[in-house]
């Protein structure tokens, strides 16, 4: 590995001091679960690496029936799946942090970093996405908000300038009558990266029968995650038990899908595994509804 | 080339210092500086599990956590499971249900097999090879760890009860 | 030899002898080696997986600040075509050496090149991103029926085919082809009423231990060199060091540290030689060490393969004849385990007429490398799967297939040798006995699947040293690297030799310079062999022992009983010593005693396993879940039941991963794409039930406690299993490995 320096500031401002000063020749260390294992292997060279843990703002971690949830960048997994409010509220936030890795993982991974590292197949940005997440983004000059869907730009890239990081995320307060899913397919059952990811989120009518609105996204089908907006808009109105509805959306979510063929799973395999998980991932928000 | 760091920090209950180049993991510091050797390096890349530590309470892989990052913190390790020459239920259970063949898969076990009852002492089969998932052992095919954590978790509420 | 017998200590469970090291973090495995002033050496690979080396200049790595040596293939005494013999079959010198530095050419994708010592890791790391090597990248042969072909790229241009024991004048990548024959296959096929044949693939696997390579030398200025390695055989390691260095092997001393598995990948050496050159330059020790990916890219695996095989029978389930077609992918230098896959096509079956036609081919692929039971399981997935659909076609259950089918004593196999007494047609009854099998499977997409495995067993050479402590206990000294409990199931043969228990032996497994010569710890040939040597050294103990109860009574040695610990003299005056007794009287009778045996036997004893599984298939992920694990095997004798089990266990859990994830995936450019724990997919905790080991024993006549081997086996029959299940599931037939959810949904006609 090559040599860098360790910073781990106090405060917002310095953090973006610092960044600021050595532009891409410094990142932001949250869990270390991707930057550490990226610089060991060459795929990045740093001069410095700023450690966000001591920061208050990024250890953040409030759930608020009015305010929603919010969640500080540096905050790891296993505190979001192990709050039994949160688990509750946000379903498919709970279903990606608890899927990440493995236990060990999961005890520094932080749901920032598997954001900023805008990887296509991280799990938690589909959740993010249908929950309707918001990007707090601080910089030199104050912080600006972006919301998740439009955070990621490329594999790896984020809209986040010299000096900017990631403070925290906030996901507003649930619907009545709306759950959420996430479930992504992999050859084993823990330790593997989607081969594809889907997230839905759901709100039914007063009496759980119709679709008021839904939200789909998608891991590991194109450069950046995807927030299928055609297939979810074709689900309002529609009636929740009605499968044909299911299959219109899980079609839909298909033909914007592009993935590529790599180690993890053919372009082909991807394809039809986005209709498989959509509906799997719109029954089991819907189930979810059903049973609260 | 940056300064070496200097650490402050508690291992196995004990305060220890150290000086390290900010890009050694905290793997490199436990075996080459502070020949800490229980922990063992199988991936270098969070992938197996083979260097488990507890760090402040919570299971870590030490191959991707910084030893820069571990000032003021607490680590346990292998090394201090065993109290007084006295094996820990684990390491008994490890033991005698045969649970090691080589043996180099076995100190991430028994941390990470020690994280899980911390936190959950009653644990299920599912709960264990869930909570196990990310340490791998190539040649036991995992029923006798599984049996030996179970067993385990078993030996330590009687021995609260009692 | 064997009789059945009540023992004391063999099968019973005690507590493994280094058992309290392994789970206090205490045991020392080969990359914690340390000492002062250590040097940390790393290595420089081919990103190429076949490419001209046209100059290597290290010159900027040298000046690199921290850099104390750099070694090239210049730095290894110009190695000839010379074969040399290590106790495990002949190898090309200039093979062995060009695969530890590349010299001309390099041969595949992490082919070692360039080897750096520095004051750390770092350092060594950046000085091997300073090494300039100039390449000419060359077309790679990737695939075994490819690499057949005329028009392939060839691995070593100057490599004529060994046809059939003679060379043929021709370059090609194919090394060696063979055949063995037994009785008329045109009259055994025309005799029967279903005829099958397939095709099969397998990928490319690595056996995936869960500690990488490692080396430690100290080159001293009087040529003695020193090596700290996890190896599976020092004297092996020792032999293959000094051949690759071309220095006298007795100035070679090699200290076997803890071992974190090997499964046949820690026989051959690869750091060793690099350790002793970076040594020897820098005058200082140096520990080299591979990442994951040197390992996945550099080490192992074991062969990708092409079977074709075709079984005919009749209708009431009797094997008519077979014929195997077998081309193995040997990697960059011949010596693929095609050779074992012919032992064990058709060995578990009485075969009358059967055909074996088997080709070692080179491939720009790492040399590959035995893993349990090397060739075996490649060939069972394609023999089992074959009996399956015969047994559909036929409608007979598979188990009373193999009941009817099964090798007996004084069978021939279609390789040639002639049975003795194994434990194949109890195995199978095992199975059927099990509950397992006739448990009710309900629900949809869930099936049952049977197959059965096989291995010959080796036996090799084994030495054992033993002194009788003035306590009544034994040291044992060993030179068997102890890999899953071999410490423990040596040291309790001679316990019950000796009428001690098992704690009151002492194991110790030394360095090449501290016990006579031992053979590696593989071929399932530990427990088997040293245990031989334990046995034959406690005896040895025991014969002294009775000679100086003799001196001590005065009385006739040919007139002193042993047993149950204790020695009797009845003749007249009664006298009696337990072992403990007597041990504490070596001062007056004579001093020290110490018994010792080498022994190089044969009969190691095949053993056989028939395992049954339970899957579920997703039809819509293709994939498919293991739900249930049953494995039976003949064991001989369990000395010590749970490691017996524990053998079982983890082969089965190999060859679950063989079957569903498992497997090298190469880019166009011959590059691994998945080299890492992250995507080369081992089984996990999670992805498992627990795997229940039924311990046959139908004792080895040619081991006094009828031991046999049990340890590569039960890898064997698992994909075949599970493709059996799978078509019980979801009634389609894979015939590649791994069969993974993207080939299953293909066989599904999903996509
Ligand atoms: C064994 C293993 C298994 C894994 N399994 C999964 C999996 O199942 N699913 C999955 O999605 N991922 C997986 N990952 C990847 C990784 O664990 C996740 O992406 C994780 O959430 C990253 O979080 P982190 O806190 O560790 O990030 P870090 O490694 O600290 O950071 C990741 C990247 O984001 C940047 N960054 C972090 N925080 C900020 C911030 N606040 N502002 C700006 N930039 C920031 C960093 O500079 C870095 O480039 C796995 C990794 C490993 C090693
Ligand atoms: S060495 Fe740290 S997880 Fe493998
Ligand atoms: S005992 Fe060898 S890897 Fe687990």
């Amino acid at each position: 590995m090559r040599a860098f320096e360790y910073t781990s500031p106090k405060t917002v401002s310095a953090a973006a001091d610092l960044l600021a000063e050595k532009g891409d020749q410094a990142r932001v260390l949250a869990g270390g679960t991707d930057l550490i294992v990226q610089v060991r292997e060459g795929k990045r060279h740093l001069e410095r690496i700023v450690d966000i843990k001591d920061i208050p703002e990024a250890n953040v971690l409030t759930c608020d029936a009015q305010a929603g949830l919010h969640l500080g960048s540096a905050v790891p997994c296993y505190k979001i799946y192990g709050d039994k409010a949160i688990a509750s509220a946000y379903p498919a936030l709970a279903d990606s942090t608890h899927i990440i890795g493995g236990t060990a993982i999961q005890g520094r991974a932080a749901v920032g970093g598997n954001l900023c590292n805008a990887s296509p197949a991280a799990d938690t940005i589909p959740a993010l996405i249908v929950l309707e997440g918001i990007c707090v983004i601080a910089g030199t000059n104050g912080t600006r908000e972006v919301p998740v869907e439009q955070f990621c730009t490329g594999p790896g890239t984020t809209v986040l300038e010299n000096g900017e990081f990631l403070e925290s995320l906030k996901i507003p307060a649930p619907k009545s009558h709306s759950s959420s899913f996430y479930l992504r397919f992999i050859p084993r059952n823990e330790m593997d990266i989607a081969v594809v990811g889907a997230g839905a989120s759901v709100v039914l009518d007063d009496a759980k029968e119709s679709i008021v609105s839904a939200r789909i996204a998608l891991a590991a089908v194109a450069p950046t995650p995807l927030f299928a907006e055609e297939a979810s808009a074709l689900l309002a109105g529609r009636s929740a038990s009605d499968e044909s509805a299911i299959e219109e959306a899980a079609e839909a979510a298909k033909a914007i899908a592009r993935p590529i063929s790599d180690m993890r799973g053919s372009a082909e395999q991807r394809v039809h595994l986005v209709g498989v998980l959509t509906k799997r991932a719109l029954n089991g928000a819907i189930q979810r509804v059903k049973e609260s | 080339m940056p300064d070496k760091v200097h650490v402050k920090t508690v291992i196995n209950g004990e305060a220890v210092e150290f000086l390290c180049e900010p890009r050694d993991s905290l793997l490199e510091v436990l075996r080459d500086n502070l020949m800490l050797t229980g922990a063992k390096e199988g991936c270098n890349n969070g992938n197996c599990g083979a260097c488990s530590v507890i760090l402040d309470g919570r299971l870590v892989n030490s191959c991707i956590v910084l030893g820069a990052e571990i000032e003021g913190k607490e680590v346990e390790t292998v090394e201090g499971l065993a109290e007084h020459n006295k094996l820990h239920p684990i390491q008994d259970a490890f033991l005698e249900n045969a649970a090691l063949q080589c043996g180099v898969c076995t100190p991430g076990f028994l941390m990470a097999a020690k994280a899980l009852l911390n936190e959950n002492p009653n644990p299920t089969e599912h709960d264990v090879r869930f909570w196990l998932a990310g340490n791998l052992c190539r040649c036991t095919g995992y029923d006798k760890i599984v049996r030996a954590v179970l067993d385990a978790a078993e030996t330590m509420s009687t021995e609260v009860n009692v | 030899m064997a009789v059945e017998k009540e023992y004391k200590v063999i099968g019973t469970r005690p507590i493994r002898h280094d058992g309290v090291d392994k789970v206090t973090g205490r045991a020392l495995y080969g990359a914690d080696y340390q000492a002062a002033g250590l040097l940390h050496g790393r290595v420089l690979r081919s990103p190429h997986a076949h490419a001209r080396i046209k100059s290597i200049n290290t010159s900027r790595a040298e000046a690199y600040p921290g850099v104390k040596a750099v070694v090239t293939a210049g730095d290894l005494t110009a190695s000839q075509d010379k074969i040399v013999d290590l106790g495990e079959g002949a190898v090309n010198l200039k093979f062995m050496c060009d695969n530890i530095l590349a010299r001309e050419k390099a041969l595949y994708q992490g082919h070692a090149v360039a080897a750096v010592a520095a004051l750390n890791g770092h350092i060594a790391e950046e000085a091997l991103e300073l090494i300039d090597v100039e390449y000419e990248v060359l077309p790679p042969a990737m695939e075994v029926r490819a690499a057949m072909q005329d028009d392939a790229p060839l691995v070593h241009e100057d490599m004529k085919t060994d046809e059939m024991g003679k060379a043929s004048d021709k370059s090609s990548n194919i090394a060696s082809h063979f055949q063995h024959k037994k009785g008329d296959i045109e009259k055994g096929f025309a005799e029967a009423d279903v005829v099958i044949e397939h095709d099969y693939v397998t990928g490319t696997v690595h056996q995936g231990y869960i500690e990488p390579h490692n080396a430690s030398a100290v080159y001293n200025a009087d040529g003695e060199i020193t090596i700290w390695c996890s190896t599976q055989g020092a004297f092996n390691a020792r032999g293959q060091v000094a051949e690759i260095l071309q220095h006298p092997v007795s100035k070679v001393k090699v200290v076997p540290m803890e071992i974190g598995g090997g499964f046949g990948g820690k026989i051959s050496v690869y750091l060793e030689p690099l350790a002793a050159l970076l040594s020897k330059k820098s005058g200082r020790p140096v520990k080299v060490l591979m990442s994951r990916e040197d390992v996945f890219e550099s080490t192992g695996p074991t062969p990708a393969s092409y079977v074709r095989v075709k079984i005919g029978a009749t209708n009431d389930g009797r094997i008519t004849a077979a014929e195997a077609y077998i081309a193995f992918e040997a990697g960059a230098y011949p010596g693929s385990p095609v050779g074992a896959a012919a032992m064990c096509v058709f060995s578990p079956y009485k075969i009358e007429n059967g055909f074996i036609d088997a080709y070692d081919v080179l491939v720009n692929k790492p040399k590959s490398n035995a893993y349990r039971a090397p060739g075996s399981t490649n060939v069972a997935f394609a023999t089992e799967t074959v009996i399956d659909e015969i047994c559909k076609k036929i409608g007979m259950d598979p188990i009373e297939f193999r009941l009817l089918n099964s090798a007996k004593e004084g069978d021939s196999r279609v390789d040639g040798p002639v049975f003795p007494r194994i434990g194949f047609v109890e195995t199978v009854e095992a199975a059927k006995d099990h509950p397992h099998y006739s448990a009710p499977l309900e629900g949809k997409y869930r099936g049952r699947g049977v197959a059965t495995g096989f291995w010959p067993n080796f036996a090799f050479q084994s030495s054992v040293s033993i002194n009788v402590n003035p306590d009544g206990t034994i040291s044992l000294v060993e030179g068997s690297t102890d890999i899953g409990g071999s410490r423990a199931s040596i040291a309790m043969q001679a316990a019950e030799v000796l009428g001690i228990s098992a704690e009151s032996v002492h194991p110790t497994v030394v360095d090449t310079n501290s016990v006579g010569y031992t053979d590696v710890t593989g071929g399932s040939h530990t427990t088997f062999t040293t245990g031989l040597a334990a046995y034959e050294a406690a005896q040895d103990v025991k014969q002294q022992m009775i000679e100086r109860a003799a001196k001590l009574w005065e009385v006739d040695a040919d007139e002193i009983e042993f047993s149950d610990g204790i020695f009797r003299y009845v003749n007249g005056k009664e006298e009696e010593i337990d072992f403990k007794g007597l041990a504490e009287k070596l001062g007056q009778t004579g001093g020290p005693l110490m018994g010792r045996a080498s022994v190089a036997p044969s009969g190691a004893g095949s053993s056989i396993g028939t395992h049954i599984v339970d899957v579920e298939v997703d039809p819509e992920t293709g994939k498919v879940e293991i739900l249930r694990y049953t494995a039976t095997q003949d064991a001989g004798k369990a000395i010590h039941p749970s490691y017996v089990e524990g053998q079982i266990q983890g082969g089965a859990v190999q060859g679950i991963g063989w079957a569903l994830n498992e497997e090298y995936i190469y880019n166009e450019d011959g590059q691994m794409t998945n080299a890492s724990f992250l995507d080369y997919r081992i089984p996990t905790t999670y992805d498992l039930p627990m795997i229940d080991a039924v311990i046959v024993e139908v004792p080895n006549p040619s081991h006094p406690f009828g031991v046999r081997g049990v340890g590569e086996t039960p890898i064997v029959a698992p994909p075949a299993a599970i493709a059996n299940a799978i078509y019980d599931a979801v009634g389609v037939r894979l015939t590649e490995l791994p069969m993974s959810p993207e080939r299953v949904l293909k066989a599904l006609g999903k996509i």
